[in-house]
């Protein structure tokens, strides 16, 4: 096993923005999509991931010698659902609301790309740590990608922000004369919108850094 | 050996069986409590079901488990039904609450639901739901696209035909079932 490759920082940095798993790598988007109408249901599906990637990460990162090329994806998608159906019960059992919220897209997540990508990708080929750090990096990539979606649908559609948790209200309750609530945001094509625009501020960005790293190489 | 299937193989097999084992374990663990929980969410909802209801008991009725409603001195007020059946998208889930004869439907509670957002799922709202209270239990109810002029009748939401008549369905069916079990008893 060799053990080029970036280093247990680098992975846990190139998760959260070089390599967000949303905006740059563009993984993982149906709970994306499905879950990001609220603050809670966001987190929620981001910790669930988070604990699928890190523990299948650990998993595999530390059976990597074992693995036979060809019969790889099998022991990982036995591994992630195995995790996944853990994480499935557990929510199902302390947080039933949540639990009722996502409904389908927990037990989703057993297709979600972006474990598998990490198990194929880094726990494979590297040692314990880089795999940790990288799965955290990842889930945190994740998490704010979630959270910076959801924070513009739950309030443009709800007016709230942590509205089931913390009960925050962004816009007054006392405004429908002024300003009322954008379903469109609440419902699937308001994910679609949201995730367009913020993956143009995103790319936005990036062209401008480039452009400005240019001109100073230059 | 190298070659052979258990040779290529083997760590699929021991991994199948020790995450088997601890799945059986969670399962084992939590299935108390995620029952638990799905009991408290149906007879959590009964007081808003049958009117003056406090608390509910399960009792197998007819083959089937219907919660006895009981006000806060123990008397005998109504019947809470659940139910189930075909949806627009998939299965929905209600609670039917009546009164103690079965004459009337008290309540409507939808407890799972998978109808389009923003049509089918207006099933789960307080305005649509409450058509349901003091509708007769003893003749079938019919969605119309109108406001109901007789008692049995239901206005169905637009756009979401199939989801008002799904439910209206599973309701005939399922107060139709439980007055023929209950005039058994």
């Amino acid at each position: 096993m060799s053990n080029d490759g970036p280093t247990p920082l680098e992975r846990f940095i190139n998760g959260i923005l070089p390599e967000n798993p949303v905006y740059r790598q563009i993984l993982g988007i149906c709970p994306t999509l499905a879950v990001s109408n609220t603050m809670e249901g966001a987190l929620t599906m981001a910790g669930a991931v988070a604990f699928v990637l890190i523990c299948s990460n650990i998993l595999v990162s530390l059976i990597r010698g074992l693995l036979k090329p060809h019969l790889r994806i099998l022991v990982f998608t036995l591994t992630i659902a195995a995790f996944v159906t853990i994480a499935d019960r557990f929510l199902a059992a302390y947080m039933y609301d949540m639990s009722k919220l996502l409904g389908p897209y927990i037990p989703l997540i057993i297709v979600n790309c972006i474990i598998i990508a990490r198990c194929e990708i880094c726990a494979s080929k590297q040692r314990l740590g880089a795999a940790v750090m990288d799965a955290v990096g990842q889930s945190l990539g994740f998490m704010l990608g979630l959270m910076s979606i959801a924070s513009v649908r739950e309030i443009l559609g709800f007016g709230t922000w942590f509205g089931k948790w913390l009960g925050w209200r962004v816009i007054p309750a006392a405004a429908p004369e002024i300003w009322s609530n954008w379903v469109i945001m609440i419902l699937p094509p308001g994910a679609f919108i949201t995730l367009g625009l913020l993956m143009g501020v995103m790319n936005w960005i990036e062209a401008r850094s480039r452009k400005a790293r240019k001109a100073v190489a230059a | 050996m190298k070659n052979s299937y258990i040779g290529q193989a083997w760590l699929v097999i021991v991994l199948s069986l020790c995450f088997g084992v601890a799945l059986a374990a969670v399962q084992t663990a939590l299935n108390p409590k995620i029952e638990s929980n799905k009991l408290r969410d149906t007879i959590g909802q009964i007081p808003s079901l049958v009117p003056g209801a406090a608390d509910g008991k399960a009792e197998t009725i007819g083959g089937q488990t219907v919660y006895r409603a009981v006000d806060a001195q123990g008397q005998h007020v109504g019947w809470v039904i659940p139910a189930r059946g075909q949806g627009f998208a998939d299965v929905i889930e209600l609670l039917v609450g009546t009164d103690k004869d079965v004459k009337q439907i008290t309540g409507l509670y939808v407890l799972k639901q998978l109808e389009t957002p923003g049509l089918g799922d207006f099933i789960t709202g307080d305005a649509w739901r409450s058509q349901f209270k003091s509708k007769p239990a003893d003749v079938p109810l019919v969605i119309t696209k109108t406001a109901p002029k007789t008692d049995s009748e239901v206005q169905g939401i637009t756009g979401a035909t199939i989801s008002s008549r799904s439910v209206v369905g599973i309701v005939n069916g399922a107060v139709e079932k439980f007055r023929s079990a209950v005039a058994n008893e």
